[in-house]
């Protein structure tokens, strides 16, 4: 660590992986529901699984986003932390307001709970993801703006690098597009077309410049190439990422609402949405062809090549899968949507989160030269059964989504089969899905294990 | 990369591209403002409308249904329900869904539970009004049959 501030990042990843546990667990329990219907009910409806699953994912993502920002951004500076107290006293304000709402979902009705937190005086509640009582969402945006100061200062007052820019710029935007959460018309196309603001314009957005750039740090770090390649190439990224995405957010206004020219706008641009992807793969496994030194923290190394990859294919190839118009009247709202939902969230954000996480633990943790040989292959245990189990996690629900497609949405009114019908006929991929959630969850338990694996015989060797 | 192609050619490209299309997306976004009227039902959109749909909102239905394929894939789509289940006639659509809300939950072993919300009367009519108004917006002939 260059910079005693930048150890402020450890808490930051600590919940973070906490919430992550907590996020599988109750993946687990909906993929179980979705066999056993009343398994859990009325204990915990469905409804309220997903919202703990869906939440605690965007949570834990954010967490671990600070986290990397606090850690990355006063060695790119090359100055400490603007104000390492701040961004504790944050930590611990956003880890309150993100447990006590969790466990609102879980300890009161939605309905209580709208009530308890004065949801009729700015109604915000109640649309997917952005299920938060309007006082934790005004909460995020206290957080994140103390943040923004407190790296903004940094920044300020630093070395200015192509990397820290292009992350503050991703963190700003993240901020920004969050504040149309706030926008709730009566009038539901709108409430939907502004909805697609946070939503997209975060994950095909502002997110893949945070995660190019961080991305391009690790690779800075592990590999030794020269700044001016790697700068350059995280240029050429973002710039696909946003010239293809921005209008990419079409896809999602074909069926609620919005004109039909959507339909062309929308399939050429986000059928385009897999080349940023394709890239920041291609640019993983160059840098690392082209190292200039063998980083001894090879878990990191594979994190980031993996992330390149499962990126690509959950973003990229399982996007373009259903987002061409005349295919996505079809698979609309089916569990191919699930299915690239699943690979997407872990290629892209989770890894990018892992990868971090996997740089900069050890460093934290006093162990310069990465963690010990022992920890390390667990660790990378645990990135293979994840990796893996979120494959077939992926290609089971791609299958029960394309039959749902073939028996219920393809055939002519009455010949289709309801939905509930269709429901038991794809059940066989449902207990195959929830038996690679199981394996999922030994990655889980193997990588967390790793941390508790003694890191000093590497320096004996 | 070629070394022809530098680094400020790069960033160019991005800050261009990015000024560029956002603007061109601001654009779109202003036309689709003013094509909406003609298309998103907004003449019926009553105070029991607006109504209704906060009671979508803080019941938290999108957890397990979809709305125009938006929303959760664990119960059926009710973008379209008004059709399905009430052949797009107001009468018969509000006397299933009244009788169907108080059956709730249907406590059938093994199977999916919805829960009892202990809506009202007069709630009922205004989730029902909701459901109906949404039926109504063009989206496009979506979904592609009545099963949603």
């Amino acid at each position: 660590m260059k910079f005693q501030s930048q150890a402020v990042a450890k808490p930051y990843f600590i919940f973070a992986l906490a919430l992550f546990a907590g996020q599988v667990l109750f993946g687990l329990v909906m993929g179980l529901q979705y066999i056993v219907g009343d398994f859990l009910f009325p204990a915990i409806p469905f409804n309220v699984a997903r919202m703990v699953h869906t939440n605690l994912l965007i949570v834990w993502l954010l967490f671990g986003f600070m986290g990397a920002a606090y850690y990355l951004i006063p060695e790119e500076s090359e100055t400490e932390l603007h104000s390492p107290k701040l961004a504790i006293l944050l930590f611990w304000v956003f880890a309150v307001a993100g447990t006590l709402t969790i466990l609102g979902y879980l300890m009161v009705p939605y309905a209580s709970l709208a009530k308890m937190t004065g949801n009729d005086l700015l109604p915000t509640m109640g649309r997917e993801f952005l299920e938060q009582p309007t006082i934790t969402k005004i909460g995020i945006v206290i957080v994140a703006l103390g943040f923004l100061f407190n790296i903004g200062m940094t920044v300020l007052k630093g070395r200015k690098t192509v990397i820290n820019i292009v992350l503050m710029t991703g963190l700003l935007g993240l901020a920004v597009f969050f504040l149309f959460s706030f926008y709730n018309p009566e009038n539901l196309a709108l409430d939907k077309y502004f909805w697609w603001w946070v939503v997209h314009l975060w994950v095909e957005g502002v997110w893949e410049l945070i995660m190019g750039s961080i991305l391009a740090y690790v690779l800075i770090k592990v590999t030794g190439v020269d700044r001016e390649v790697i700068e350059k190439w995280l240029y050429v990224i973002i710039a696909m990422a946003l010239i293809t995405g921005i209008l990419g957010t079409g896809h999602h206004f074909y069926w609620i609402g919005p004109p039909e020219y959507w339909k062309v706008i929308g399939s050429v641009f986000s059928a385009l949405e897999p080349i940023p992807f394709f890239m920041m793969t291609l640019f993983a496994f160059n840098m690392v062809n082209r190292r200039r030194r063998e980083h001894p923290n090879r878990a990191a190394t594979l994190w980031a090549l993996g992330c390149g990859v499962m990126a690509f294919l959950g973003a990229g190839v399982w996007g373009f899968l259903h987002t061409l118009a005349p295919v996505n009247y079809y698979t609309h709202g089916t569990q191919v949507t699930a299915a690239h939902g699943h690979m997407a969230f872990y290629g892209a954000y989770v890894m990018i989160v892992i990868t971090m996480i996997s740089y900069a633990m050890p460093i934290m943790r006093g162990r310069m030269e990465g963690n010990s040989n022992k920890a390390q292959v667990v660790e990378m245990w645990g990135f293979w059964l994840m990796t893996i189990a979120m494959v077939f996690i992926t290609l089971f629900l791609t299958a029960a989504g394309i039959l749902q497609v073939w028996i219920q949405r393809i055939p002519e009114s009455g010949a289709a089969l309801g939905f509930m019908e269709t429901q038991d006929k794809v059940m066989l991929f449902y207990w195959l899905r929830e038996i690679a959630g199981v394996i999922f969850l030994a990655g889980l338990v193997a990588y967390l294990a790793s941390f508790f694996i003694k890191g000093d015989d590497r320096a004996a060797a | 990369m070629a070394e022809r192609f530098t680094k400020s050619m790069a960033r160019n490209i991005y800050i261009g591209g990015s000024v560029f299309f956002f603007l061109l997306f601001l654009g779109l976004t202003l036309d689709t403002m003013s094509e909406l009227p003609k298309r998103d039902n907004r003449q019926n959109l009553t105070e029991s409308v607006a109504r209704g749909k906060m009671l979508w909102e803080v019941n938290n239905c999108i957890g397990c249904h979809s709305l125009q394929g938006e929303g959760a894939y664990f119960a059926p789509e009710l973008g379209n329900v008004f059709q399905r289940r009430g052949a797009g006639d107001q009468t018969a659509f509000r006397a299933f869904f009244k009788a169907w809300m108080q059956a709730m939950p249907t406590k059938a072993p093994g199977r999916r539970q919805m829960p009892q919300f202990n809506l009202n009367d007069q709630q009922l009519d205004d989730l029902a009004s909701f459901l109906e108004y949404a039926s109504q917006i063009n989206n496009n002939n979506w979904p592609p049959n009545i099963e949603g």
